[in-house]
């Protein structure tokens, strides 16, 4: 299978551009036509995807299904796509989410109605996603790290609640305002380098030699901003709710899952291993950041009165985990960080699905007006319930393992499982990050059984009282029947996932080790 | 006869005319007093040519007969048509291109 | 099967998910699968616990096996030599990370067989109960599925073999705990119940994350026995130790309902009587005593246990004792004196590993289990058929005695045992407690112990007056309950009369501690003889309490003066209301500290994103709109645009400048012309000379 192993990625990444060019040529008035092919080409992805993980070497931690073409030869930079255990989980879960939401929306597209658009703007997303998870070079990766912007601009702004223009305006600027500084690192790691590569595993081999540290304290610093401001990081996190808000409910859910790994990914990715010793420097200040977005996220969420909106502020706490496990530089944290990003893609994204499915029954998000599902659609307030239950981090569902490891890794950041050499100031440093994250699990579950207790419990209001409200229908059931399954599935059974991560992740922090001179 | 009494008289039906072109009222006049102008040059260029005993003066002379001729022609229909239009020949009230 | 013993919890797994997906189509609507994998465990339970006595008694060199030995270790002696009997462990790995593998595993001893017996004993009867006291209930399939689940998850917490494992289950048995709870969660006052009871439990659990981190890095595994041998050993680091036995007594605080993080557990009385039976009194709550016990090597180096004096556990063991103890007496719902009550015992056990007294502790747990249970079913039963489904003694119970026999009499039996009276279970549990204390030199504790005997002896008695004797008070019609209900409250009453003989030290019969103690990875705990003396003034003392309130309440006539006490005496009425308002802790709790955390604090930080962070956002957003007007008004309009509109200006200006020469008159401009002419010549003529 020699020709899928270089064609996979490729096939992987194009193939819903071309269903998009397809759904382009199709006339506006054929919507099922439309739904049918966008399905379709969502099926075959996702296909791609799994014969990608069937032939997926385990045991080897190196880059696999590569192709390595030249491409802009002006500046030097290649078609160089591969993957290994850290994307593999992103890849299958950005696939496995779009299809979930072409599912979730056969029947129930927002205003304006325009399925044509709307589902080409989400092939196009699926492109750029999971083209930015296999990119191996970095002009590859800034073109589609931004190429998904476009499509999500146009999703909040077209599709969205009643304040979207601030918000999709809002959202793409501040996050162009990020990549640009992040563009001008990786031109400042292409000329600085001992080898002048945009490769990502060339530069990811350099470890940084060849730059002056104090120098690669300010690269390290633009692909932070550029990365932070996706994850998002406190302070620069304020697009989130407004983003998440307005947009339409595929439009959070593709945001929530995918979008915000971009950000984390860098991290783990290019940020990294390109610059351990800046990496190290700055460890401690992403941690910082990392719990105060913990604790200060969920304090948001408790002042929230709109359900996606405390969603949103969660997303904001629970990539404060995810943050924290990579600012770690352990084995532990890093493995924690990747499993986090694929649970909160998943139980976020499920979250946000159900937020879509209460406000399209009951014509309202706001917690206040909500009341009693579990009374008058008992299924979704089940899955609501089981959905907070897995968000707040219950062992044995898929968000602890996100969560717990983190806070293993916070306590001894030390070698041979970290960077560090156990000075007491660092100890001491990470141990009030474990302290206050362990606090974070507590406020997550208030607000997010707050909201349940509000929302699904006790009876429903007046206004609702007499109202026909239909349970879960068909396609919300096969939308969300894989995303349940796999949360019970990775809760149980976390070893499906780190068995995937684990090896390159313990590469890549020995490569840091090694290239700082530890251990 | 030496040259310079042509030149002489040359300069002298140059400076009428001179003063014809700036001074007259009567378009007819103005042209007339080209023609003088006209003719005050040609009388100098064959003085010269006669006395230097080179024949380029004269041909010269030749050619602003015939220019002399095709403008007086263009000029006089000019004036005409003033006349037609305005039944004055005067040049000073001809100025509807003033600035 | 003690090799197998995954088999026990992963029975009643099983059965939720049949339950869940099923349930509702059966004719039992499920409650026959829950009953059957509940017995099916239960029966497994036995047989665990059979073969690990067979395992202690052989080990300990009885000559022959089987039934014969058992029966024969029921009555001989406990042996004098203590040699060391493994647990037997199986472990299988669960995920792996940086090269090290964790598991999960069964670790099945002594004190794991005991719990399995225990929690699959009480939660098949709980089941059979409930099958006439939810009957008919809106939600019966999805109770029994959630009491599945929550058999399920504590028993994988029993026979856990590593802190994650035990940390799995433990969050298991909280989820079921809040969704049993606000089993009626209709009612807004139930849901709050179950939030409360789920969030105060989470915020012990805080302690438990940090603790079971700060052992793994210790320890460098999850594996407990590991993990104890590690506490043991000389070259454990004391200060980690101490932090993390802190760590999980916070753990043990939140969910056993020790001070300050008891307030959970009265409220928890909002859900089904036979939930708070089993999961409020006998199982759940104790969750916590039995992380002690399990890992007792790290409080015991953490706490340094074995060198007496006050340590934090044994501290808050002893004022969860009294705490809870005054409280029940102020309850008019019967059930929240047996919940106050069930936080007084669980300081008991608390109180007694602080002590070092290991084997007192878990015999409690053990005996307590039964006759709390048996109590709590009683109440059941009360109001399923006596009080018109209230729970409320002063106005719908009374002179029940004469309607409900058979509830009586195993009410008073729990009763007794509760109390401590001899022969009753709770009384050799209780008393060995107080001995240990006394003799490890914890002598201010067992005052506190002997104080809340007495006081747990005068609340029981007020209990059982207001609901047994007397007039009936009530509107229905009071009458015997069905057999469902009450044949578990006399297996339970039988268990309640028996139970204690396994340990009873006067008789020399310390069969629990020899099976249940651990040998290994276990520090040297004395064990005291059976104290005569104080064994007799613990009986004397609850006997008074009993008698004092009995009077109190019989002969209230005689009373005269005292009679309306906290009516009329100021000072009377400020002690009653504190303790009628909990201390003001609940306040505290609730309208300081959630209320600000909450409101205060939580809109603050949304204001702060909204109006500080958003406002840098936006005041950017706006400030760069600012400086783009400005750069267009100002530099592009008027500076650039102005050089560019001067050129303009210029130009014309001179163009109208220079009209001037424009006459419209030919011989003007003939006149220029030669002029100019002239002037050149001149030059010409000039320059040439």
């Amino acid at each position: 299978m020699d020709w899928f192993d270089s064609w996979a990625l490729t096939l992987a990444v194009f193939i819903p551009l071309v269903g998009m060019a397809i759904v382009l040529l199709i006339p506006k008035a054929e919507e099922g036509l439309i739904k049918v092919v966008t399905l379709l080409t969502t099926l075959v992805t996702a296909a791609v995807g799994i014969g990608i993980l069937a032939n997926f070497n385990l045991d080897s931690g190196r880059l696999q299904f590569t192709a390595n073409e030249e491409w802009i030869k002006v500046i030097n930079s290649r078609y160089h796509v591969g993957i290994d255990g850290i994307s593999l989980p992103l890849i299958l879960l950005t696939m496995l989410v779009t299809v979930c939401c072409v599912i979730y929306s056969w029947n129930h597209f927002p205003e304006p109605h325009n399925p044509k658009a709307f589902l080409a703007l989400v092939l196009l997303l699926e492109t750029g996603m999971i083209g930015t998870f296999v990119a191996q070079d970095l002009i590859l990766f800034f073109i589609f790290f931004e190429l998904v912007l476009l499509p999500m601009f146009f999703m909040i702004g077209v599709w969205g609640g009643p304040n979207r223009e601030y918000a999709s305006i809002k959202f793409f600027l501040f996050t162009m305002f990020g990549s640009a500084f992040m563009l001008l690192s990786f031109l400042a790691m292409y000329f600085l380098s001992k080898v002048h590569t945009f490769d990502i595993v060339i530069l990811s081999h350099l470890h940084g030699a060849g730059i002056v540290h104090g120098t690669q304290l300010l690269v390290f610093g633009g692909m932070f901003l550029g990365f932070a401001i996706k994850v998002p990081m406190f302070p620069f996190h304020t697009w989130l709710p407004d983003a998440h808000t307005e947009a339409p409910t595929v439009g959070s859910v593709l945001l929530a899952a995918v979008m915000l790994k971009l950000g984390t990914y860098g991290f783990i990715r290019i940020a990294l291993p390109m610059l351990p010793s800046a990496a190290q420097s700055w460890a401690p200040w992403i941690g910082l950041l990392a719990v105060i977005g913990i604790i200060y996220g969920a304090l948001c969420c408790l002042a929230q009165r709109d359900m996606k909106r405390l969603i949103a502020f969660s997303s904001v706490a629970h990539m404060g985990f995810v943050m924290l496990g990579i600012a770690t530089l352990t084995d532990f944290g890093i493995n924690a960080a990747v499993f986090g990003m694929v649970a909160h893609g998943l139980i976020t994204g499920m979250l946000f699905f159900l937020a879509g499915s209460v406000q399209e029954r009951y014509g309202t998000r706001e917690i206040s007006r909500l009341g009693g599902i579990l009374t008058q659609a008992p299924k979704l307030g089940w899955l609501l319930g089981f959905s907070a239950m897995a968000s707040l981090g219950l062992p044995g569902l898929a968000g602890f393992w996100g969560e717990f490891p983190a806070i293993l890794s916070t306590y001894e950041p030390k070698l041979p499982f970290g960077l560090w050499d156990g000075s007491a100031g660092t100890l001491a440093t990470y141990r009030t990050f474990m302290v206050i994250s362990a606090i974070g699990t507590v406020l997550a579950a208030g607000y997010l059984l707050w909201m349940f207790q509000r929302v699904a419990m006790g009876t429903p209001k007046p206004e609702f009282e007499n109202a026909h409200i239909h349970d879960l229908h068909t396609e919300e059931w096969i939308a969300f029947a894989p995303l349940l399954l796999l949360i019970v599935a990775l809760g149980i059974y976390p070893q499906l996932l780190f068995k995937m991560t684990d090896l390159p992740v313990t590469q890549l922090v020995n490569g840091m080790t090694r290239a700082l001179g530890l251990g | 006869m030496t040259l310079n009494n042509f030149l002489i008289l040359s300069a002298f039906l140059f400076c009428t005319g001179l003063y014809g072109t700036l001074a007259r009222r009567n378009a007819v006049l103005v042209l007339m007093s080209i023609e003088l102008m006209l003719n005050a040059v040609n009388l100098n260029l064959v003085a010269f040519s006669a006395f230097r005993e080179n024949v380029t003066g004269q041909v010269f002379s030749l050619f602003i007969i015939t220019i002399a001729a095709a403008e007086v022609g263009v000029g006089l229909a000019i004036v005409l048509l003033i006349y037609r239009n305005s039944r004055s020949v005067d040049l000073d009230q001809a100025d509807q291109l003033k600035g | 099967m003690l090799d197998n013993a995954w088999i026990i919890p992963a029975i009643p797994a099983v059965s939720f998910f049949l339950i869940l997906f099923f349930g509702k189509r059966i004719p039992t609507k499920g409650a026959a699968i829950g009953i059957t994998a509940l017995g099916a465990s239960f029966v497994l339970s036995c047989v665990a616990v059979y073969q690990w006595i067979d395992r202690v008694e052989s080990a300990t060199g009885g000559k022959s096996s089987g039934l014969a030995a058992f029966g024969r270790s029921l009555v001989t002696h406990g042996g004098e030599t203590k040699p060391v009997v493994e647990p037997v462990l199986h472990h299988v790995t669960w995920w792996s990370n940086a090269g090290i593998d964790f598991g999960v595993g069964i670790r099945m001893d002594g004190l794991a067989v005991m719990m399995l017996f225990v929690v699959t004993l009480i939660s098949l009867l709980v089941h059979i109960y409930s099958t006439a006291y939810l009957h008919n209930d809106i939600r019966y399939t999805h109770y029994y599925a959630m009491l599945s689940l929550f058999s399920a998850a504590m028993l994988t917490l029993v026979v856990a073999d590593n802190t994650l494992q035990l940390m799995l289950g433990w969050e298991g048995v909280g989820l079921c705990s809040f969704a049993l709870i606000g089993h009626w969660w209709e009612e807004g006052a139930n849901s709050k119940a179950a939030l409360k009871a789920f969030f105060t439990t989470r915020t012990g659990d805080i302690g438990l994350l940090i603790g079971v981190t700060v052992l793994f890095w210790a320890a460098r595994s999850f594996d407990i026995g590991r993990i104890n041998a590690y506490a043991l050993s000389p070259r454990a680091d004391h200060s980690m130790m101490l932090v993390a036995a802190s760590c999980l007594m916070l753990a043990i605080i939140g969910k056993s309902g020790q001070f300050p993080l008891h307030t959970w557990l009265p409220d928890a009385m909002a859900g089904p009587t036979p939930v708070s039976a089993l999961i409020h009194a006998a199982t759940m709550v104790v969750a916590g005593v039995y992380l002690g016990a399990r890992l007792y090597p790290v409080f015991w180096n953490g706490f340094s246990i074995g060198n007496g004096g006050v340590n934090f556990m044994v501290l808050i063991g002893g004022i969860t004792i009294i705490i809870g103890a005054l409280l029940a007496f102020v309850q008019d719902d019967i059930k929240k004196v047996l919940a106050y009550s069930t936080i007084s015992q669980l300081g008991y056990m608390v109180m007694a590993l602080g002590a070092g007294a290991w084997v007192a502790a878990v015999f409690h747990l053990f005996t307590h289990a039964f006759f709390k249970a048996l109590l709590f079913l009683g109440a059941g039963s009360v109001s399923h058929s006596g009080s018109h489904h209230s729970f409320d003694m002063k106005k719908d119970m009374g002179g029940l005695r004469k309607f409900m026999p058979i509830t009586f009499w195993t009410f008073i039996v729990g009763t007794l045992a509760l109390a401590g009276i001899f022969p009753f279970a709770g009384f050799w549990s209780k008393d060995e407690i107080l001995v240990t204390a006394g003799n490890s030199g914890y002598d201010f504790f067992l005052i506190v112990g002997l104080v809340g005997a007495f006081l747990t002896a005068a609340y029981m008695t007020r209990c059982v007056y207001l609901t047994f004797f007397g007039e009936y008070r009530g509107h229905g019609h009071p009458h015997e309950s069905e057999p469902v209900i009450t044949v578990p409250l006399i297996i339970l009453a039988v268990f309640a009369v028996l139970a204690g003989f396994l340990n009873a030290a006067a008789f020399h019969i310390e069969k629990f501690a020899s099976w249940v103690e651990p040998r290994v990875a276990f520090p040297e705990l004395v064990h005291p003889a059976f104290d005569y003396p104080k064994a007799a003034i613990s009986l004397s003392i609850a006997a008074i309490g009993i008698g004092v309130a009995a009077f109190f309440f019989f002969k209230r006539e005689k009373l005269g003066k005292l009679n309306g006490l906290t009516e009329r005496n100021k000072v009377a009425h400020a002690g009653y209301m504190f303790l009628v308002n909990k201390y003001y802790l609940d306040a505290l709790y609730e309208n300081v500290i959630v209320a600000s955390i909450r409101g205060g604090i939580a809109r603050g930080s949304y204001w702060f994103n909204q109006h500080v962070i958003d406002g840098v956002v936006n005041g950017t957003g706006k400030g760069t709109k600012a400086v783009g007007q400005w750069t267009y008004e100002f530099l592009d309009r008027k500076v650039v645009d102005g050089a560019v509109n001067g050129t303009a200006e210029v130009t014309a200006e001179s163009g109208g400048l220079l009209r001037y020469f424009q006459a419209g008159r030919v011989q003007r401009y003939a006149l220029y012309m030669f002029a100019a002419v002239g002037l050149l010549a001149l030059l010409l003529l000039i320059a040439n000379i």
